[in-house]
C-alpha cells in the first residue's frame, strides 16, 4: 500500500515464526551500541588479544619467522592448557568492561520510558524479552570470547596435527563451555541490576561494585580466619576456578602459611574452596538474578 | 473480521474477578459485548484499566475468565495478543530511537517480517499524521505527538482490536480533534473493533456505539448508545401557535398520549410508527404553527449519573 492511501488496513502477509523474534531485540539494539565511537574502538580493542595469541600459535610453528626475531620457541609460552586459560582470563575481563558498557541501560531505559507494556501487550513473552536483552549481550561477548577463542584451538590444532587435536579436544570444551557460563553470568548480572536501577551511572557502579566488593570482603574472611573460603564471595576467582577445573589445571592446595599459637610455629595447608562449590555458587548467583528479573519485567508493577 | 464477531463476542466477560493482595478490583463481571466501539467508563479507581490489563494478558484472574474473539484469555494469552493493539494511558516509548524505527520495532514484534514492518510503519505514522516527524527522535516530541506515535504504534500491524487507554489525555483541542477523527476513521472503516477506556464522556460519545460503565469493579451499566437515544425521541415537548385545541385532540386521535401545558404548550409520547412528520401534516390541517419541538435527549452523561447512583 502506498503511504498516500491513508486508510487503516490489516496486514495479510505471512508472518514470522514466533520463536526467532526475541532476536529482533538485539538487532535493533545494535544500531544505537555502534553508534557510540567509544564503544566500536573499545570492541576492536577486545580483539587485540586474540590476534596477539595467533601471532603467538604461528610464531611456536615458524622457525623462519622466530629467526627473524631472534627468538627461540622454549622463550615462548607453551601451546597447552594454560595459554588458554590465560586467554580466557584476558578476555574474560575486556568482556566484563564490554559488558560494563553495554548491559546496564538495557532494561533500565524500557523501565524508565515505561516501554515493557508496549513489548508485553504484543505475542511477545516476558521470557522472550528477558532473552531478547540477553542475547545482545550474549553475541557481543560470544565474538571477543569463546568464538575467537575456538578459532585459535583450530588454528593451532591445524598448524600442530590431528595428534594434537586429539589429546587436547578438552581444552576447546573448555572454551566453549567455561566461556558461556562467564558471559551468561555477566549478562545476567547486569540486566538484574539495569531492571531495578533505573539510572545507567548507577547501575554500572552497581555492576562494578558487585564484582569488587564481595571479593574484597571474601579477602577479608580469607586474612582473619587463615582460610581460602572467602573465595566463595569473588566471582572472578569462581569462575576462575571453574575453568582451571574445565581445563583440567584446577588444584586445591593454594600454598602454606605459618602460624603462631601458644607461643609455637606451626605450618597450615590452605585450600581452595572445593570445585563443586564455586559451581553452585556461580549457579545461586544466576537463579537469583533470573528470580530478580522475573518480578521487576512486567508490564505493569502491582502494589499490593 | 466481521465473521469473527458474528461468531464470537468481541469481548465475553465469564464472572471474571481480580484481586491483588486482599484487594478487590474485579468482581465478577459477567456479558458479551459485541460493539464496533466500545467505551469503557467509570470513575478514578473503578477498574478500567484493570480490566484492560488483565484482557491483555498483564494480570492474572483470580476467578472466572473472559474471551475475546472467542480465545481464553488464561490460556490464549498470546493468540489474542497477536489480535491486539494496545495504546496504553501513559507515556511509553522506547529512548534515542526514531518514530519510524520505535513504530518498525512494534511491528516487528508483531510479527511483521522486517520490510513489511518498515513499509507500515511510514504508512502508520502517516495515517496518523508524523509522516513529517517520523525521523526525529521519541526524545524530542511533544506530548500530542507522543500521543499519536502510541496509536501509530498500536495499529501498525493492523490489529482487529484496538484498545485505547485514554487516548485524548493531556491533548489539546485540535489534537484531541484529529485523535477523535482518527479513531472515528478506524471505526467506520469496520476493519477493526475498538474498545476506549476514558473519562471524558465527550471523547466516549463521539467515538462509541456502546458503553459499558464500571463502579467499584461492577458493571454499572451495559448499552447501546444509539439505542439508549433513539428510546428517548418519544418524548416531545412543542410549542405552538394558533388553532383552539382541535390540534391536541388531532394528536389524541392518533394514540398519543398527550398533556396541554398552558395555552400553546403540549407534552407528547409518540407511539410507534409515528413520526414527526406526521405532527407537521396535522399541524398544516389544523392550520397551526409549530414554534418549536424538543426531544428530551438523554446524553451520555445522563447514562453515566444513572449507573453511578
Amino acid at each position: 500500500m502506498a503511504v498516500y492511501e491513508h486508510t487503516y488496513k490489516q496486514f495479510e502477509g505471512e508472518l514470522t515464526p514466533a520463536w526467532s523474534r526475541f532476536l529482533i531485540i538485539p538487532r535493533h539494539a545494535y544500531r544505537s551500541v555502534f553508534q557510540s565511537k567509544l564503544f566500536t574502538a573499545f570492541f576492536v580493542l577486545c580483539m587485540v588479544y586474540p590476534l596477539v595469541a595467533a601471532i603467538l600459535i604461528y610464531l611456536h610453528h615458524n622457525t623462519q619467522a622466530l629467526g627473524i626475531f631472534q627468538l627461540e620457541v622454549k622463550q615462548l609460552l607453551p601451546i597447552d592448557a594454560s595459554f588458554f586459560q590465560i586467554y580466557m582470563v584476558v578476555q574474560g575481563q575486556f568482556s566484563f568492561y564490554l559488558n560494563l558498557l553495554v548491559g546496564p541501560p538495557l532494561i533500565s531505559r524500557d523501565v524508565s520510558n515505561n516501554a515493557l507494556p508496549l513489548y508485553l501487550a504484543r505475542p511477545f513473552s516476558q521470557s522472550e524479552y528477558v532473552m531478547g536483552k540477553m542475547s545482545v549481550l550474549l553475541i557481543l561477548l560470544s565474538l571477543i570470547t569463546w568464538i575467537p577463542g575456538l578459532l585459535l584451538f583450530f588454528f593451532q590444532a591445524y598448524l600442530e596435527g590431528a595428534g594434537w587435536f586429539t589429546s587436547n579436544l578438552h581444552i576447546a570444551g573448555a572454551i566453549l563451555i567455561g566461556s558461556w557460563i562467564w558471559i551468561i553470568l555477566l549478562a545476567l548480572l547486569s540486566l538484574a541490576i539495569s531492571a531495578w536501577v533505573k539510572w545507567r551511572l548507577a547501575a554500572s557502579a552497581a555492576l562494578f561494585g558487585l564484582f569488587f566488593i564481595p571479593a574484597i570482603f571474601g579477602e577479608m574472611i580469607n586474612q582473619l580466619f587463615m582460610t581460602r573460603i572467602g573465595k566463595l564471595f569473588n566471582l572472578t576467582a569462581l569462575s576462575n576456578a571453574v575453568w582451571a577445573g574445565l581445563l583440567g589445571t584446577f588444584t586445591r592446595e593454594v600454598g602454606t602459611v605459618r602460624v603462631r599459637s601458644g607461643g609455637r610455629f606451626s605450618t597450615v595447608t590452605l585450600y581452595d574452596p572445593p570445585l563443586w562449590s564455586s559451581w553452585m555458587m556461580l549457579g545461586l548467583v544466576c537463579i537469583a538474578c533470573l528470580l530478580l528479573l522475573y518480578k521487576k519485567v512486567r508490564a505493569y508493577e502491582v502494589v499490593k | 473480521m466481521e465473521q469473527d464477531s458474528m461468531t464470537h463476542p468481541v469481548i465475553d466477560l465469564k464472572g471474571l474477578s481480580v484481586r491483588f493482595g486482599a484487594r478487590q478490583i474485579l468482581s465478577n463481571l459477567e456479558g458479551e459485548l459485541r460493539g464496533r466501539s466500545i467505551g469503557l467508563l467509570g470513575p478514578n479507581g473503578a477498574g478500567k484499566t484493570t480490566l484492560i490489563h488483565t484482557l491483555l494478558g498483564f494480570h492474572e484472574p483470580s476467578s472466572g475468565t473472559a474471551h475475546i474473539f472467542g480465545r481464553d484469555i488464561s490460556h490464549e494469552a498470546k493468540e489474542i495478543r497477536a489480535l491486539i493493539g494496545y495504546m496504553p494511558e501513559r507515556d511509553a516509548f522506547i529512548a534515542k530511537m526514531s518514530c519510524v524505527q520505535f513504530v518498525r520495532l512494534m511491528a516487528e514484534l508483531s510479527g511483521l517480517p522486517a520490510e513489511a514492518a518498515l513499509e507500515r510503519a511510514h504508512e502508520a505514522l502517516f495515517y496518523v499524521g508524523l509522516g513529517e516527524a517520523r525521523y526525529r527522535t521519541l526524545d524530542t516530541y511533544s506530548l500530542g505527538m507522543k500521543q499519536l506515535a502510541k496509536l501509530a504504534q498500536a495499529i501498525v500491524h493492523g490489529p482487529r482490536l484496538i484498545i485505547l487507554d485514554e487516548p485524548t489525555n493531556g491533548l489539546d483541542p485540535p489534537t484531541r480533534q484529529r485523535m477523535i477523527r482518527l479513531i472515528r476513521e478506524i471505526r467506520d472503516g469496520g476493519r477493526a473493533h475498538i474498545l476506549l477506556s476514558s473519562h471524558l464522556l465527550r471523547d466516549v460519545e463521539e467515538c462509541c456505539e456502546e458503553i459499558l460503565v464500571l463502579k467499584d469493579g461492577r458493571i454499572a451499566t451495559y448499552c447501546n448508545l444509539e439505542e439508549e437515544r433513539r428510546a428517548n425521541l418519544k418524548f416531545l415537548e412543542m410549542e405552538v401557535r394558533g388553532g383552539d385545541g382541535a390540534f391536541a385532540e388531532a394528536i389524541g386521535k392518533l394514540g398519543c398520549e398527550y398533556a396541554l401545558v398552558g395555552e400553546r404548550r403540549i407534552k407528547l409520547v409518540l407511539n410507534e410508527g409515528i413520526e414527526i412528520a406526521d405532527l407537521y401534516r396535522i399541524a398544516q390541517e389544523q392550520r397551526v404553527q409549530i414554534r418549536r419541538l424538543n426531544y428530551k435527549k438523554d446524553s451520555l452523561e445522563d447514562i453515566f449519573l444513572k449507573a453511578m447512583e
